[in-house]
């Protein structure tokens, strides 16, 4: 037997059980409902750390502008709901029934034209990974053709995000403005607001979460991964061995792009709406912190981090609001000088040496099995 | 039968020129380079040698010229589609992925899925750990497959590198400073693979080390200033009064 | 015709707006010209310079309070005094942090926007666990207040003119130190060559701490001036950062001119468009033009063609 194996090294294997234990099973059999809805959200940002990973911690691309894909992703499922919440019945009392509330409050009288794919919801699955892929596609290729990385790329990300926003903001009548697109009742006919139909999204969107990191791992054990982490370090190198160094890069920001719009779709299904408060600036670096935490090379460490920086940030905003800035400045502080590969990091370096040395000293009491370690020295 | 005439050369150079704002690093530069040749560039610093063997790898676009290689027009060509038509550029500096093992270097390097999907399904399988094992013997690390390349010692960084190009099969070879850092022996040992080498590939080297370009030079070009200055024979080169004086002469 | 508008009117508006502009372009400068030394000098973006701006707009906010209050006399020229100690509480400030953040993570310039950025965070806490959420403003001195009028349709307000003539100050100050005094020669010495430089006796780590600390203490002036265009709150710094950035970008790191006349552009057009359509919709698109242009030419509009 050779320590390759399938997808997974199998220390992987075990850290996949433990997190599908603890989200599949541990999770929903402890905490109430609302607390399992939190959670939920919670776990639509470990899609964007996810992406995160693959980009910046292997490929070295620092993407300031995440919350852009998170939030098309999310639009895109939001306008659908929206549409779907907005039958003439439902909007009689407006001057043009038929229509989101918001068009009709800003004097829009007729659905604009992007608007009516969504009334499909197969359109609307397609569009969800698709607009914010091909958004990604179109920055990225503008980018990295041209040789933008770095500084640069992250800042040109965060003015994109910057200006989404504000473009979302000032176009109320299509958009929902900056409260968003809210009021998100059914899905196909299905309430989504009940108790039952939360519990059923928390597992699909746990299960797609899944689908993603095994996904993530297979990009990271292939070819392309250790050709991510050779361009990061050698980029000239890889060029010059004959790869096409911006198409990788193009794929993996698009794939990132895609793992944040999922991401963005769910967390619309699980919150009931959607706003330009998750695309801008400070969301989108926010969701960098998760990935920072959790350490930026573990895919496992990306999941772990989203709970962690999310459930430190309610708890905290609840009991002391003022402190949460700082406490979130002191952590991206921390994570830069002191953890740089974050918690994943911290495990490997610090846990795994004791407990390797603890299960060592308990085999060494055992009789019998003294010899075999005692030999090595 | 060949894709170019039989009297062509592998790689002629014409006319070359690139400026960086007004100042000519290589100017009206020709120089021509036959298959199966160990072609060894010297001069003094700042004569545009590196320069050269960027315009020829397009990572520096030249002014005015042209780069031809088996009959194909260089010029306008991106970085990978010349590797891909067959040349290969070792650095200065060894530049190598310190991260990986000796084995995963060469497998990187492996002609074989080359797009973005090709690097997602690629598969190690015989042919890949044959070549690998073959290259890695070649370039004296067949012991050392395994080892983290970060702690390989300076020229075995420089072979790695040299073996690196080598699994691409390329038609020419272009090495700067390919002996900077390493011990007589290993010197000796570098000067052997190049020879063994050129029974299937041209090789550019440049180089300061006047022994090691005696052990192997055909013919060696001297570049001034970013012009040719003298180009023959080791022998021929060194005694030209010109050569000598720019060597010398201040 | 243009619109609703004559020629004549037309014209009149672009040239309101204009003036208008050059107190955002001042600030823009300053801003820029601070963020472009540090930028230059060691290649990461501090994420906190706005909030190094805010300071001084704080500190000019003090100083406004203290004048009024206590001593009404000296009134007419706090502004003065205001700027300085803008200048010096930011570049104090600005030492302190290339201490303790910044020059542990050199190398790292991915990493040093995420330290800094968090340090943003701190910072904003700050302002507003001090001087609380609500945004203040300062009262300018009545020789500040008022307008000069060109015509009888175009009005200048003097405290932009005396912003205007305040920033092209610094910048030629700034040129000067950078092209003549010991200290810039040394600053271009170590960005040039940053060995060699030490090697020739040059305290590299000073003039590291020393750029840094003049890129913020600019950044103070910045926040001087930008009490005159807007009111002061621990999160009006965030929202020029990523303008500024773009500023610098625009006009090509490492060109002084370049900065000074993409400021310029981007806030000329800003002001102009503001007139036509919603401030909003006047920030996008100048932002998407900025953006696309630098897609299509990313090494900026004042690059020189040098060998990589």
């Amino acid at each position: 037997m050779t320590s390759e194996t399938f997808l997974f090294k199998q220390r992987e294997w075990v850290a996949l059980a433990i997190l599908a234990a603890l989200i599949l099973l541990v999770l929903p059999a402890t905490v109430d409902i609302f607390r399992l809805n939190l959670v939920g959200k919670y776990l639509t940002y470990a899609f964007v750390a996810l992406g995160l990973v693959l980009c910046w911690g292997l490929g070295g691309i620092l993407s300031l502008g995440q919350g852009i894909f998170f939030g098309l992703g999310g639009y895109c499922m939001a306008m659908f709901l929206k549409l779907e919440a907005s039958t003439p019945e439902a909007t009689k009392i407006q001057s043009t029934p038929g229509i989101p509330d918001f068009m009709d409050w800003n004097q829009v009288t007729e659905l604009p034209f992007w608007w009516q794919p969504f009334h499909s919801f197969g359109f609307t699955l397609i569009a969800i990974v698709a607009v914010p892929t091909a958004f990604a596609y179109v920055i990225g290729a503008a980018m990295f053709k041209r040789r933008v990385g770095g500084v640069y790329f992250a800042i040109i990300t965060q003015a994109v995000a910057a200006i989404l926003t504000i473009l979302i903001i000032g176009q109320q009548g299509y958009t929902g403005g900056v409260n968003g697109i809210t009021d998100l009742r059914t899905l196909l006919g299905w309430d989504i607001r009940t108790d039952d139909a939360k519990f059923v999204l928390y597992f699909v969107n746990a299960v797609l979460l899944i689908g993603c990191l095994v996904l993530a791992q297979f990009v990271r054990v292939s070819k392309f991964g250790r050709l991510l982490v050779a361009m990061r370090d050698r980029e000239d190198r890889v060029r010059f061995s004959g790869y096409d160094v911006s198409n990788f890069k193009i794929f993996v920001f698009c794939l990132a792009a895609a793992f944040s719009a999922v991401g963005g779709a769910m967390f619309t299904l699980q919150v009931g709406f959607m706003s330009p408060s998750f695309v801008g600036i400070v969301p989108s670096i926010e969701m960098v912190i998760f990935c920072a935490v959790g350490g930026r090379l573990s895919l496992f460490g990306a999941v772990y981090g989203a709970l962690l920086v999310n459930f430190a940030k309610t708890s905290f905003s609840e009991s002391f609001p003022e402190l949460w800035l700082f406490a979130m400045g002191g952590l991206f502080i921390a994570v830069v000088m002191a953890f740089p590969f974050g918690l994943a990091g911290v495990i490997r370096e610090h846990v795994e040496p004791a407990l390797l040395k603890f299960t060592r000293s308990v085999a060494l009491l055992r009789p019998g099995a003294a010899a075999a370690p005692s030999s090595s020295k | 039968m060949d894709p170019y005439a039989p009297a062509d050369f592998l790689l002629s150079v014409e006319s070359l020129t690139v400026s960086f704002d007004g100042f000519k690093a290589v100017n009206d530069l020709s120089f021509y380079v036959d298959e199966n040749e160990i072609r060894v560039i010297i001069g003094p610093n700042g004569a545009g040698k590196t320069t050269v063997l960027d315009l020829i790898c397009g990572r520096t676009r030249p002014t005015e010229g042209s780069i031809r290689f088996r009959g194909q027009e260089l010029t306008g060509m991106r970085e990978h589609e010349i590797v891909h038509a067959g040349i290969g550029r070792k650095f200065q500096n060894p530049s190598i992925y310190e991260d990986l093992t000796v084995f995963e270097n060469l497998e990187l390097s492996f002609p074989r899925g080359r797009n973005v999907f090709g690097a997602l399904f690629f598969r190690r399988d015989a042919e890949v750990r044959d070549r690998v094992e073959e290259i890695a013997e070649m370039i004296f690390l067949k012991d050392h497959l395994n080892t983290e390349a970060a702690i390989l010692s300076h020229g075995q960084k420089q072979w790695l590198e040299i073996g690196m190009l080598l699994i691409q099969s390329p038609k020419l070879l272009m090495l700067d400073e390919p002996v900077a850092g390493m011990s007589i022996a290993e010197r000796r040992k570098t000067a052997e693979l190049l020879n063994t080498i050129i029974r299937n590939q041209s090789v550019i080297v440049i180089e300061h080390d006047m022994k090691f370009v005696e052990d192997i030079a055909h013919r060696v070009t001297v570049l001034h200033q970013g012009r040719v200055l003298s180009e023959g024979s080791m022998e021929r080169v060194k005694n030209d009064p010109k050569v000598v004086e720019v060597y010398l002469g201040h | 015709m243009i619109g609703d508008y004559t020629f004549g009117e037309f014209t009149s508006i672009l040239a309101m707006q204009g003036f208008a502009g050059l107190s955002l372009f001042s600030v823009f400068v300053l801003m820029a010209l601070g963020l472009a030394i540090i930028f230059g000098q060691m290649g990461v973006i501090n994420m906190a310079h706005g909030e190094f701006m805010i300071l001084g707009a704080y500190v000019t906010y003090l100083c406004s309070h203290l004048a009024t209050e206590y001593v009404p006399v000296l009134f007419p020229v706090y502004f003065f005094a205001a700027m300085t100690l803008a200048f010096c509480a930011s570049f104090g400030l600005g030492v302190l942090v290339e201490w303790g953040l910044i020059r542990h993570l050199y190398r790292r310039p991915l990493d040093t926007l995420l330290a800094t950025w968090g340090l943003s965070l701190i910072l904003q806490q700050v302002y507003r666990s001090v001087f609380g959420a609500r945004e203040v403003g300062v009262t300018l001195p009545d020789w500040m207040m008022g307008s000069v009028a060109l015509t009888d349709m175009i009005e200048i307000p003097i405290n932009g003119l005396f912003v205007m003539g305040l920033t092209v100050l610094i910048a030629f100050a700034v040129y000067l130190m950078m092209a003549r005094s010991t200290f810039g020669k040394q600053v271009r010495a170590v960005l040039q060559n940053r060995v060699m430089a030490g090697a020739v006796g040059i305290d590299t780590k000073r003039v590291d701490r020393m750029t840094f600390g003049l890129g913020c203490g600019i950044a103070g002036i910045a926040g001087s001036a930008f009490t005159m265009i807007g009111s002061t709150g621990p999160t009006a710094g965030q929202l020029y950062i990523v303008d500024t950035f773009l500023v610098v970008v625009f006009g090509g790191a490492g060109s002084l001119i370049g900065t000074i006349a993409s400021a310029f552009t981007i806030s000329q057009a800003q002001s102009a468009m503001e007139f036509f359509m919603s401030g909003s919709m006047a920030k996008v698109l100048t932002l998407l033009t900025v953006v696309g242009i630098l897609m299509l030419r990313p090494q900026g509009l004042f690059t020189l063609n040098i060998r990589r």
